[in-house]
């Protein structure tokens, strides 16, 4: 079972209300944090909603931890914590109340409900407003008590679809900083749903990409990271054709661009203070250094254009 | 884990059985009604005629409070179907006010607070939920119908022996199936008006509307046809033939039986299909 991939979709159809929403999607998600994104209508939330078993496949299957989300909903369903996307609550509740019902029908036994509940409102931050009624909170602790809900019972794939919806900028970066922080304590993997890309590039290290219900795009953000750091744009004033040949013979790809403007590709082993050294001996004042930046905007701009296929 | 210590951690401890999931719901929302200090003089105020029948039982088995009271044996009303007939009669109209009251604020709040996904997204099917809905107004209505039913009838076979007992066992039937029948037609209908109507007033109104309205139709229908199939149309009636039936009264026979318990069947089933169509994660746009 280690090597079984935490979401695995084959040749996955989803039709509703007569439209085909989800076309032939093939994935095999090995964990983390993996960052959902499309354009709206991509068919984003109707993944995630198959993946609860809201939805049934019309052809083929998903499974999570190895476990058919049609056929074996309500195991599927004990393993997974799930943050809607809309202002979804229970009236005339507390938050603790709340997330404490919440666990005990995840299957927690009263008790256990009650001090996870606690646990998991402190852990967002609502631990001094968690007996405040739900209907008195404002929209960023509304979705912090709908976090808390989502972790009380321990799932090990936590979903969130869209969790900084309608927040300001200090309560979105509370979000994203707790985020971030179950995906670095590694002990639950995270499927997050945005259409916000600076989201998914804080939060996650994978990310999928879907246009028109299809998949176009996946790629490992921390890889993509990795390599974009081994590319350095250099403007330099010296003899730039010189330096090139010896950044050649240290084993770089370089290419002189423009008289002052020269391209690298760092091997492994080569470091940018080498760069300098051989500025140095080569007379080269060094202007400006840069890492090749291939934001997740352009990874997803990209795909938007030329729509591969899945993975 | 110490609320310091601001770390996420897993859950590995014990879980209750799958299959009992639904009382929670059903434990929550009940808490959640007898928090109305309306709905506890209601609850109180529906045990008033069982009380009454408990006395007149009492009262036919003790001559010292006859004598006192000046009142002779054939002066009260025989303890027969005919009694626990009236005795269901009226509780069953409290069980329809009481349903009216407690039915539209089970499931409406839930779709007005898109909390379905929330709910489904745990190891819970929407049957489930849907019964541990239907448990607390089956809770609340057996507790006005059968049970103190059940009771006046054991009191009853207590002062009487076991002959009458074995005679009138038919009797206990009749109070356990109509009472049944009776909460599962609140039930199901009240659960499915309130996953229809999101404003919980007018939901408990169209309740009381579907009965009254229903009733005057059929009586409409009954005059202009000259006829008596516009009592199929009545729900009030269609009970009271089915109770009629059990309770071996023969004078209401306005319904066919069969028809009676037809006409039920279809409540259930088209209440059943509401409550599918509106118990859902998430709603499907048709295109």
């Amino acid at each position: 079972m280690a090597d079984t991939p935490v979401i695995e979709l084959e040749n996955l159809e989803v039709r509703l209300g007569g439209r085909l929403i989800l076309k032939d999607l093939n994935a095999a998600l090995p964990g983390g944090a993996v960052g959902l994104l499309g354009p709206n209508g991509a068919g984003k939330s109707t993944l995630i909603h198959t993946l609860m078993g809201f939805f049934a496949p019309s052809r083929g299957a998903a499974r999570i931890f190895g476990h058919d989300v049609r056929r074996a909903g309500r195991e599927v369903r004990a393993l997974t914590g799930y943050m809607p996307e809309n202002d979804s609550f229970i009236a005339g509740m507390s938050a603790v109340s709340f997330v404490r019902y919440m666990a005990e029908l995840a299957g927690l036994p009263p008790r256990a409900a009650l001090e996870r509940a606690h646990e998991a409102l402190f852990y967002v931050g609502l631990g001094e407003a968690r007996y405040r009624k739900l209907e008195e909170y404002s929209q960023g602790m509304k979705q912090l008590a709908r976090l808390a809900q989502a972790i009380a019972h321990g799932p090990r794939l936590l979903i969130l679809d869209e969790p900084t919806n309608g927040l300001d900028p200090p309560a979105r970066q509370r979000m994203i900083r707790l985020i971030r922080g179950l995906r670095e304590e590694g002990r639950i993997h995270l499927l997050l749903c945005s259409h916000l890309l600076r989201d998914v590039e804080e939060c996650c290290q994978q990310v999928l990409i879907l246009k028109e219900g299809r998949i176009v795009e996946y790629c490992n953000l921390e890889e993509e990271r990795r390599l974009n750091r081994r590319f350095l744009e250099m403007e330099a004033e010296g003899d730039g054709a010189a330096f090139a040949e010896a950044a050649h013979r240290l084993g770089c790809e370089c290419a002189l661009v423009q008289e002052r403007t020269l391209k690298l590709v760092l091997p492994e082993g080569v470091e940018i203070r080498d760069l300098y050294r051989l500025g140095a001996e080569h007379r080269l004042r060094i202007r400006r250094l840069s890492y090749r930046r291939d934001s997740l905007e352009d990874i997803f701009l990209k795909a938007m254009e030329d729509g591969r296929g899945g993975i | 884990m110490a609320v310091y210590r601001r770390t996420y951690q897993g859950y590995s401890g014990p879980l209750t059985p799958p299959r009992r999931r639904w009382m929670v719901i059903t434990r929550q929302a009940l808490a959640g009604l007898l928090e109305s200090r309306f709905m506890l003089l209601f609850l109180a105020g529906c045990l008033v005629w069982p009380g009454i029948c408990a006395a007149l039982i009492y009262l036919r088995h003790n001559s010292g409070a006859l004598e006192l009271l000046r009142l002779s044996l054939d002066k009260l009303i025989p303890i027969d179907g005919s009694f626990f007939y009236r005795f269901m009669d009226v509780q069953g109209v409290l069980a329809f006010l009481l349903a009216a009251l407690a039915a539209p604020g089970l499931i409406s709040p839930d779709l007005t607070n898109n909390a379905m996904p929330l709910y489904l997204a745990r190891p819970l099917s929407r049957g489930e939920y849907v019964t541990g809905k239907m448990a607390v107004l089956a809770i609340l209505l057996s507790a006005i119908t059968w049970i103190p039913g059940l009771l006046l009838f054991g009191l009853q076979a207590g002062l009487e022996g076991g002959q009458w007992l074995r005679e009138n066992l038919w009797i206990a039937w009749g109070l356990a199936a109509g009472s049944w029948v009776w909460i599962l037609t609140l039930s199901l209908l009240g659960l499915a008006l309130s996953a229809w109507v999101k404003w919980r007033v007018l939901a408990g109104a169209l309740l009381l509307g579907i009965f009254f309205a229903a009733a005057g139709f059929g009586q409409a229908v009954n005059q202009a046809l000259d006829t008596r199939l516009g009592d199929l149309i009545n729900l009030g009636r269609v009970v009271q033939r089915v109770w009629a039936g059990l309770f071996r009264q023969g004078e209401l026979d306005a319904v066919a039986a069969q028809s009676a318990w037809l006409v039920l069947v279809a409540v259930w089933a088209l209440s059943l299909r509401l409550l599918a169509a509106k118990v859902r994660a998430c709603e499907v746009e048709r295109s």
